[in-house]
């Protein structure tokens, strides 16, 4: 099970790394957004240090979204994810490494430019620091739950529209702890509780979406 | 062949075409009656609140809503859970005619918790873990619906939408336990099954008269709704055509 794991997630990584620009252009999407806010809401500092943690996460939850939409797309159209469910393996394993791939390529350039773009809305250092630490624990729950919606929603018609609305009731909470967390720093209070909840959304997730995405690859495929 | 009823006697959609057509128009009476003695009792016979006045009246709407919208999503994900593990398209149907008057119940708690907010509380909305819950329950719905909606193949559509009511169910308890885990301005629980009801017995009393009465509302409009989509899905076989054509239904 190992061996699959390891082969599907290094063929997706191989996969992006050959199409880089396709595969920064979930990032291009988070900076451009995020960049729009000061621009609709207004410069004055103040306000842009509220709305920060918020805005944040909101446009790393959309750029998660839009991504998520072609990550069995391309091997459903080809006919290798059927290949791929042929395998003695269970469907777990397929689902977990795609999801785990998709953190690596689109969630973790979030978490580099996330102190980046922070730094345009006058963040202080500890709330950068707690930005870069619930993003880190909340992307791989996003990307998780859009590879959950991903496999719903697999070759739809109505597919990214369909998979956002699907996919944020489950993502809320993450957004409202992950966004929680930041104005608690900035407010100077701790956010150890907000932490935990993160990391206890994160540990459920885990176990519980690569099932629910097998499950759907299943349905999907048949 | 003697009719003997069985557990799955009515997962035959022809059977529950019968049984839903005569059960509708009981469950009308109910719904309508019910809601007229509730109505009667909440808004003529009991008495003002200590604090709200008469604004809290509003509760023989809101909380039968609330309650409703919970108990039809869980409902509504075990049936799908149903037709999923047991291939039974008679359940799915049920899961999918369940899902709008869920929604709708769902939205009437939402609109009617705003109304009274706003004499109360002295605002429409307050982002406190409730009422956040209760709208995720209402993009839970509406995602069961666009979802099943958007999948051609009837069999794939339950199946995905039964996967998706299940990871959704999660939320029920998060709503119902959150006003005991979180500290929100919407109150706990005055009625419990464990502990005396926190209300006064004639105000608790036409509420559990108008949670009935929205019982028997949502069992007449998804039977109907249920049954329309049975002559829809079954709409290539014998007892669908001669019912077009206008003869009686004949159940096998």
């Amino acid at each position: 099970m190992r061996d699959l794991f390891l082969a599907v997630l290094q063929r997706d990584l191989r996969l992006a790394a050959r199409r880089r620009v396709e595969a920064l252009l979930p990032l291009v999407f988070f900076m451009v957004a995020i960049s729009l806010f000061p621009l609709g809401v207004g410069p004055e500092m103040q306000t842009l240090r509220q709305i920060a943690p918020g805005v944040v996460w909101v446009c790393a939850l959309l750029a998660t979204m839009l991504s998520v939409n072609q990550l069995y797309a391309a091997d459903f159209a080809d006919g290798s994810l059927e290949q791929l469910l042929l395998a003695p393996q269970p469907a777990v394993v397929v689902a977990l490494a795609k999801s785990v791939a998709h953190w690596l390529v689109n969630g973790g350039p979030l978490i580099v430019a996330a102190p980046l773009v922070g730094l345009l809305f006058d963040l202080s250092v500890p709330a950068l620091g707690s930005l870069v630490i619930t993003l880190a624990l909340g992307t791989p729950v996003l990307s998780l739950l859009g590879g959950l919606g991903a496999a719903l929603t697999l070759g739809l018609r109505s597919g990214g529209m369909l998979l956002f609305l699907i996919v944020l009731p489950l993502a809320v909470p993450v957004l409202i702890f992950g966004a929680g967390a930041v104005a608690v720093v900035e407010a100077g209070q701790s956010p150890t509780g907000h932490y935990s909840l993160l990391g206890a959304l994160l540990i459920a997730t885990a176990l519980g979406a690569p099932l629910a995405t097998a499950a759907a690859l299943r349905i999907s495929t048949e | 062949m003697t009719s003997r009823l069985r557990l799955y006697t009515f997962a035959a959609p022809s059977r529950f075409y019968s049984l839903a057509g005569w059960l509708v128009p009981m469950f009308w009476v109910l719904a309508i009656g019910l809601s007229a003695v509730g109505l009667y009792i909440g808004l003529l016979v009991a008495p003002s609140d200590a604090t709200q006045g008469d604004s809290y009246r509003i509760i023989f709407i809101h909380v039968p809503a609330a309650w409703m919208s919970m108990l039809l999503y869980l409902v509504m994900a075990f049936w799908a859970a149903i037709g999923w593990a047991f291939n039974a398209r008679m359940a799915s149907i049920m899961a999918r005619a369940i899902a709008p008057t869920g929604a709708m119940f769902t939205f009437l708690a939402l609109w009617t918790g705003a109304l009274w907010g706003k004499p109360t509380w002295g605002t429409w909305w307050v982002w406190d873990a409730r009422l956040t819950s209760e709208l995720i329950l209402l993009f839970l719905y509406l995602g069961y619906i666009a979802l099943v909606e958007a999948i051609d193949d009837p069999r794939r559509a339950d199946q995905a939408g039964a996967l998706l009511a299940l990871v959704g169910a999660i939320n029920v308890p998060v709503i119902y336990f959150s006003v005991s885990w979180w500290n929100t301005l919407h109150q706990g629980a005055s009625v419990s099954v464990t502990s005396s009801p926190k209300m006064a017995s004639i105000m608790l009393t036409a509420m559990l008269i108008m949670s009935l009465a929205c019982w028997a509302y949502a069992f007449a409009v998804v039977f109907t709704r249920a049954r329309a989509m049975v002559l829809e899905r079954e709409r290539h076989t014998a007892w669908v055509a001669e019912l077009a054509n206008g003869g009686k239904v004949v159940a096998a």
